[in-house]
């Protein structure tokens, strides 16, 4: 076989790959627009009740309406907003203690029960305790999104803290290094991949907690919004809540996929 | 004048259910300069001796001397190489290279132009800012040995260091790694199962037996065979009469345990 011969065999390799690409992105779009065409379609010739499922239509021309009339964008930022500092709260606070747990073994221990009954509850049940504490309002929504997060956190990325390889540690003590230092130098930043993937799970995490959390107290938010058109029977507006909500959430996971790809360039 | 003495170490390994007695009695002494291997079955102890040396686990009885003062109050830094490379794989060549003074905290301009004039001694150019990943087995365990040179160790563990290579990159690196600690004047323990190996490298062969580890007979290897690089040292006539005795004694204390 000549060298050009290989080449056209390349070429039609790369066009296959490509061909496959368009493929499933057809299939996707294709999805998508059934999926709206079929809502608006049979809501249109009531096969469906259109006031307890609105239409696509419907919830459209209201979105540009709060939208314009800037009510929804306020909305949508609060909650935002405690999605975002729940999200990174609840995972700092797991790092953090995770490390601590590895610090010192003893508290490892100790902790281990507790541990176990904290991440095994269901922690949107703690919310009415939560309020009550910390008061209605965004505090506690917050702290909602955080704590749903912070166990499962711990838990995981303390696992991965205790599964790196001893032997980095050995290579570093021979140098005479602190266990200090052999955090800072194997164990942590052998763990990236880990915490990474704790962030993927944190973002849907937070976004439950938040929205639980407006359900109970908020006079704002777009959990609140959800939950004040199903009590007037707006379905419309719970639809277009459900959507930036949807949208926001992917716009998140995306954002930490970047991160990912930032951070971790050389882990093998 | 000895260097390293090690005197009536014994080590003991205790878990939930059981202990075991991985060494016992162990004494040993290395002069300055002496490369001397410890062979013998799995489980005899071998790595142990070199983690109680190297300051990573402390004997349960007895003594470690280097320069007359005690393992843990020495200052003199140990380099200690492990059976596989382990670089850091999110840390670049020279990184990797200047763990240990990075961890001194002792970087310096100086000791940049050292490791890369080391890494060139190696056979390796322009790697500095590569990642391990992008390395060779054979390529990667020199840029340990690098790593471990760099703070100029009085003494170097070796580890079954060419364990995990194939068999000509072993061949290869044993030259290499010979060539430099006599280049150097070194002190240093190699832990293998390879006969040929210790043969081949050392000045003298511990040859232990397990269950628990003992020394079972110490071999001078022939003044002709000691300044013979390795490759050549497999071809030399009198390799094969001290292999043959080596064989023996690792096959006696064998059948003992068995």
């Amino acid at each position: 076989m000549t060298v050009k011969g290989d080449h056209i065999l390349f070429e039609k390799h790369i066009q296959g790959l490509k061909r496959e690409k368009r493929i499933v992105f057809i299939w996707q779009a294709c999805i998508l627009v059934g999926f709206f065409g079929l809502w608006e379609l049979a809501s249109r010739m009531n096969w469906i009740d259109p006031l307890l499922f609105s239409s696509p239509t419907k919830v459209y021309n209201l979105l540009i309406e709060k939208l314009t009339d800037g009510s929804m964008i306020s909305h949508t930022l609060i909650t935002l907003f405690e999605t975002l500092a729940g999200f990174i709260i609840g995972t700092l606070l797991g790092i953090v203690i995770a490390s601590l747990l590895w610090s010192s073994p003893r508290f490892s221990n100790i902790s281990d029960p507790y541990l176990v009954i904290l991440n095994a509850m269901p922690k949107v049940a703690l919310g009415p305790i939560i309020i009550v504490a910390l008061g209605p309002g965004y505090v506690a929504i917050i702290a909602m999104g955080a704590i749903i997060s912070v166990i499962i956190t711990t838990i995981v990325v303390y696992t991965g803290f205790r599964e790196v390889d001893p032997n980095y540690e050995k290579v570093l003590k021979s140098f005479g290094a602190t266990r200090w230092q052999c955090f800072k130098a194997a164990i942590f930043p052998a763990n990236l991949p880990v915490m990474i993937s704790t962030l993927k799970v944190n973002v849907g995490l937070s976004w439950v907690g938040v929205i639980v959390g407006e359900f109970l107290v908020s006079s704002e938010g777009l959990g609140y919004l959800i939950v004040y058109g199903f009590q007037v029977f707006d379905f419309t507006l719970v639809m277009a809540a459900l959507i930036l909500i949807a949208i926001f959430a992917a716009i998140m996971y995306k954002v930490v996929e970047r991160i990912e790809g930032w951070l971790i360039k050389h882990t093998t | 004048m000895s260097f390293l003495t090690l005197e009536n170490v014994t080590h003991h390994y205790f878990n939930k259910n059981n202990y075991t007695k991985a060494l016992d009695d162990i004494s040993f002494s290395v002069k300055e300069g002496e490369f001397v291997s410890l062979l013998g079955p799995s489980g005899c102890g071998k790595s142990t001796i070199l983690s109680i040396v190297s300051g990573i686990m402390n004997q349960t009885s007895g003594r470690v001397l280097l320069d007359d003062k005690s393992i843990t109050e020495s200052e003199l830094a140990i380099g200690y190489m492990l059976q596989q490379d382990y670089l850091f794989p999110w840390k670049t060549i020279l990184d990797n290279v200047l763990l240990g003074p990075t961890i001194q905290d002792n970087v310096n301009e100086e000791l940049k132009e050292k490791a890369k004039e080391l890494l060139r001694e190696v056979g390796l150019q322009n790697v500095e800012n590569q990642y391990p990943s992008s390395l060779s087995g054979g390529m990667r365990q020199r840029v340990a040995l690098v790593r471990t040179l760099i703070t100029d160790p009085k003494i170097l563990l070796l580890d079954e260091p060419f364990s995990a290579l194939d068999y000509q990159t072993k061949l290869k690196l044993e030259d290499l790694v010979f060539k430099l600690l006599h280049a150097y004047q070194k002190t240093a323990i190699l832990v293998t199962h390879d006969i040929g190996e210790a043969i081949a490298m050392s000045d003298r062969i511990i040859v232990m037996s397990a269950n628990p580890g003992k020394i079972s007979k110490t071999f001078e290897v022939p003044l002709e065979l000691r300044n013979e690089m390795p490759f050549l040292v497999r071809r030399h006539p009198k390799y094969q009469s001290i292999f043959d005795k080596v064989w023996e004694e690792l096959n006696k204390s064998e059948t003992r345990t068995v």
